[in-house]
């Protein structure tokens, strides 16, 4: 039996029929709603496969929780939309951009202030009376920071709606959003990897909560709810070689993503650095008697995730064409990707991809099924009942994907916490 | 009949086994000591009792009956106290409240056995309105001893009841334990202290490696020249 | 002094409210985390539940609380709060316990939670919608204008019903909290199972009955505190998502696991809350005529906007995490 044991695990048995489910669904939606509908659903599935691979890294490998990849994934799609939409002349032609150049210096210098009285201790000043002063210096400056913001911002919302972006590649703008959510992911780490794990789910929903609502209020830098649109493709738009190619060409992209992050999550995992993360999810005293710094490791695992939700919500929001921060939903952009990871086997890499395709495969599929449903329960209620339905059905359908997402996180849990393809965890017998 | 009675216990963690063949036998009127050096199992011996860990193999009997992997709370109903040697109490309750959930099973003898326990540990009664986690270490022993002693065992397990405490403190738990055995309860204490421990016990057992090394009574084993030598420091 | 009867409605008066429902749901949290270890991200949408409770039985039965001069809600929150007690256990039993029994970590527990969240959510939405409703079918929201007596007040002091509602079941729940947990048997066992879970297991305290009472009272003090929420603004589903962050802040800021921490922790946020968004300069102008020419007291000298008030609890829990990530009230857990 024992014997045995290597060479059946060398069979990828498992990933085989995971993979031919996986492929058979994609056929049968392409074969249901056509083409171009199908390769829409495969790009963005491709892109939920970067989210779900940020999502693992930290669940899988290290057990961090991250509530709030929504917040991650709208920084990313925030900056594909900044940096390839074309600059805003309005803006620019003015001397808005000078008055909000000397704004963000003047912030600048606050900050320095504000570092610098905090150190005040150093020259033998009591640190109560520094911490008070360091207090109240900072909210005089904030208040001050606010009163030269406010009416440059309420100026370029009057004069030119929002300022614009700045005509560069769209991939340019993949690129830094991945590392605006690595900083924002950088300081909320910082804070709170030392404490217990729950710790992190309340402050990456907090987080993502805040970034939305930045980038609803903030007119002037987001447009708000009036929403930016278009959004230029980094590859040929549907405008310039049809819908088909286009898409086809975008998903080539983010499939060529997928494989490379892939490819080097996979390397990572066995090089030193992933043995490290293993020994220390593993066997965290051991791995700290060992001396390893547990918490730097951590940091990093947590930023790299960060990282990748960046780039996936910037392929995402590229891909749609549309940047509308109200559109970023918990459900749709944190859940979804906490159920395709945990389904696909926390840790696991290609588990992960899969889940992913399978997870969203079922969620765009479930919109009509949900919808044909409803309307076989109307035309039956009132059959027999003479019921007369509530109006906004449609949408009431809808909402019951909310609970199913959620009955369906809690039997993954209950019933296959390893998911559908357990990582393969090496025991020392 | 012996009011316990374990035979050739064997058992551990997970796989591993700690315990490899363990006798004990004490009546019930005496005191049990159990000593030997670290890693020996003594603790380990008091948990298999109280249904801590499972026994893989021997019985263990109380008043004629096999107790062996009873869940703690039953055993609790059958008149087993049970003092850990850590986390022995509950810091954020008075030390009135402590004892009472000593007895939660059995509310309607709270205030008659309150009076018991402040009668052998007078210190509580002043400091019965007082949180628990201000006590002294000795105070808070007293609290552990107090909260089994709630249900009116008939036999009162006690892990290393003078572990860090002042010798001032240790004289006065170890007269404690003699006067609550007195009361007719039986006392089966691991120690290490061990020469004052075996002074007062009527039975000693010497563990080694998970089993007997010797077992004899207190006075006995005192005296024994070999256990003096490699197991009481000389 | 106008001004000033404008800082007691915006301030005072706001924050006693926005408190009184922070500190209910922040009872129940720490005491889940207390007895069982996990923090419970369903409890904002429990909240929500219980008010829905009300809505459903207050339009099944509209204007029945005239009878006895109460708002239908406040006469039919007794029965949500049973209805969200129920549902509380049988939460627990569904979803929490199985996992619980199977020994996972505290972090597999709150996934489910969130899990359970959903659900509930979804629940909700299909039955009612995701528009928003009043819970006051059929009757009017009373407005009590008490007016001052003195010279220079115009203006009153402006409370509204479902306020005073809020401000008095807070203190009986209160109240009745701490005379649960002092004086009555099962309740000491919840301070010592929180205390120390084995010795509670070994003391031979009904382990079981405790996780039950910790779910009735979270439930009945969620269902409570989303009623008057929602009677307060209205009923809302995803009302749960902003209460969320305040509730854990309260908590954390009181130190997990300690009740009464968690209701100075509630009030806490609930006044930084409402402070944060005052606008300062209106206490501040009167004193205009007294300041040199060169300064002026700015029009706008609120923190934050309102529309940044989700802020407010995130920095207070931010600030807790960094300095004391154990509370004012030395939590139990880090």
């Amino acid at each position: 039996m024992l014997a045995n044991a290597p060479i059946l695990n060398r069979l990828p048995v498992r990933e085989t029929i995971v993979a031919g489910i996986v492929v058979v669904a994609i056929i049968g939606v392409i074969m249901a709603q056509g083409m171009t509908f199908g390769v829409r659903m495969m790009v963005e599935a491709t892109c939920y496969a970067i989210l779900a691979l940020g999502f693992t890294i930290q669940w899988g490998y290290a057990g961090q929780l991250n509530a709030g990849v929504l917040g991650f994934l709208a920084l990313g799609g925030y900056a594909a939309m900044a940096f390839s939409v074309p600059m805003n002349a309005a803006f620019w032609n003015t001397d808005l951009p000078q008055q909000l150049g000397w704004a963000i210096v003047r912030a600048v210098f606050y900050i320095l202030i504000i570092i610098g009285v905090s150190q005040i201790h150093r020259l033998g000043v009591p640190k109560k009376v520094r911490t008070w002063a360091t207090i109240i210096v900072a909210f005089i400056l904030y208040m001050m920071m606010k009163s030269h913001f406010v009416p440059i911002a309420s100026a370029i919302e009057r004069e030119a709606q929002f300022i614009g972006g700045l005509g560069m590649h769209p991939l340019v703008g993949w690129l830094v959003g991945g590392l605006l959510a690595g900083v924002a992911g950088y300081f909320i780490g910082r804070i709170c990897l030392g404490l217990r794990s729950d710790y992190l789910v309340i402050a990456t929903l907090g987080i993502a909560e805040i970034i939305k609502a930045v980038m609803v209020n903030e007119e002037w830098l987001t447009r708000g709810t009036l929403t930016v649109s278009p959004i230029p493709w980094p590859v040929p738009g549907p405008g310039d070689i049809g819908f088909l190619a286009a898409r086809s060409l975008y998903l080539t992209l983010t499939a060529l993503v997928v494989l490379a992050i892939f490819l080097l999550l996979q390397r990572a995992y066995k090089a030193p650095w992933g043995r490290m993360i293993r020994s220390i999810r593993d066997n965290e005293i051991s791995a700290a008697a060992m001396g390893k710094d547990i918490n730097k490791r951590r940091l990093e695992i947590f930023v790299f995730g960060c990282i990748l939700m960046g780039i996936g919500g910037a392929a995402l929001t590229n891909f749609t064409s549309i940047f509308n921060a109200q559109g970023y939903l918990p459900l749709n952009h944190t859940f979804l990707i906490l159920v395709m990871a945990i389904l696909g086997g926390p840790g696991n890499n290609l588990g992960t991809i899969l889940g992913a395709f399978l997870v969203y495969v079922i969620w765009v599929m479930s919109e009509p099924v949900a919808l044909y449903v409803m309307q076989v329960v109307i035309y039956l209620g009132d059959m027999w009942f003479a019921w007369e339905p509530p109006g906004n059905i449609a949408s009431r359908a809808l909402q019951s994907r909310v609970f199913i997402i959620g009955l369906l996180i809690t039997l993954i849990l209950r019933f296959a916490p390893q998911g559908l393809m357990p990582e393969k965890v090496k025991h020392d017998t | 009949m012996p009011l316990l009675e374990a035979t050739d216990v064997h058992g551990g963690y997970g796989g591993m086994n700690i315990l490899n063949g363990v006798n004990i036998s004490i009546e019930k009127d005496e005191i049990g000591v159990i000593i030997g050096p670290n890693g020996a199992g003594k603790s380990t011996m008091l948990k298999a009792i109280f249904g801590m860990l499972n026994v893989t193999q021997g019985d263990i009997v109380l008043r004629g009956q096999s107790i062996k992997n009873t869940l703690p709370s039953k055993l609790v109903q059958q008149g087993m106290g049970f003092v850990p040697q850590e986390k022995n109490i509950f810091p954020s309750l008075t030390v009135q409240e402590n004892l009472e959930m000593g007895a939660y099973i059995h509310p309607a003898r709270v205030p008659a056995m309150l009076e018991q326990v402040y009668e052998f540990f007078p210190p509580l009664k002043e400091k019965r309105r007082q949180q628990a986690g201000e006590l002294s270490g000795g105070q808070r022993q007293m609290v552990a001893m107090g909260r089994a002693l709630m249900v009116e065992p008939s036999l009162l397990l006690l892990d290393e009841p003078t572990a860090g405490l002042s010798p001032l403190y240790m004289n006065e738990i170890f007269n404690r334990v003699k006067e609550i055995n007195k009361a007719g309860v039986g006392v089966l204490m691991v120690e290490q202290n061990a020469k004052q421990a075996l002074a007062i016990a009527d039975k000693g057992f010497v563990l080694a490696a998970g089993q007997n090394r010797y077992t004899d009574t207190g006075e006995a084993l005192l005296n024994d020249p070999e256990v003096a030598k490699s197991f009481l420091g000389g | 002094m106008n001004e000033f009867i404008f800082f007691i409605n915006n301030v005072v008066i706001s924050g006693a409210v926005a408190g009184s429902i922070y500190a209910l749901g922040a009872i129940g949290i720490t005491l889940i985390f207390s007895i069982m270890r996990f923090a419970h991200f369903a409890h904002a949408d429990m909240m929500t539940f219980g008010a829905f409770m009300v809505f459903i039985f207050t339009a099944m039965f509209p204007g029945s609380g005239a009878a006895l001069g109460i708002p239908t809600p406040i006469l039919m929150l007794p029965i949500a709060m049973a209805i969200t007690a129920v549902l509380a256990i049988g939460l627990d039993n569904a979803f929490y316990k199985p996992l619980r029994d199977k020994g996972v970590k505290p972090i597999v527990l709150v996934i489910a939670s969130l899990g359970v969240t959903l659900m509930l959510q979804g629940i909700i939405r299909m039955f009612a919608g995701t528009s928003s409703r009043s819970l006051y079918i059929g009757e009017r929201k009373e407005i009590y204008r008490l007016e001052v007596p003195m010279e220079g007040i115009t203006r009153p002091i402006v409370i509204t019903d479902p306020q005073i509602w809020l401000i008095i079941f807070a203190i009986v729940a209160v109240v009745a909290l701490h005379f649960f947990l002092t004086r009555s048997r099962l309740g000491k066992a919840m301070r010592a199972m929180s205390d120390n879970p084995d010795l509670a297991e070994v003391s031979g305290i009904n382990t079981r009955a405790v996780v039950m009472v910790t779910w009735v009272i979270a439930g009945a003090l969620a269902a409570v505190a989303g009623t008057m929420l929602a009677m307060d603004v209205a009923l809302q589903p995803q009302l749960s998502f902003f209460i969320l962050l305040p509730i854990f802040a309260a908590t954390i800021v009181g130190g997990v696991g300690q009740p009464y921490g968690a209701i100075a922790g509630g009030y806490l946020v609930g006044f930084v809350e409402t402070l944060s968004v005052f606008n300062w300069s209106i206490l501040l102008r009167p004193l205009q005529p007294m300041l040199p020419e060169a300064l002026e007291v700015p029009r706008n000298l609120a923190l934050v906007g309102t529309e940044y008030k989700i802020v407010v609890p995130f920095f207070i829990l931010v600030v807790v995490l960094i300095w004391r990530p154990t509370g004012i009230f030395k939590g139990k857990v880090i």
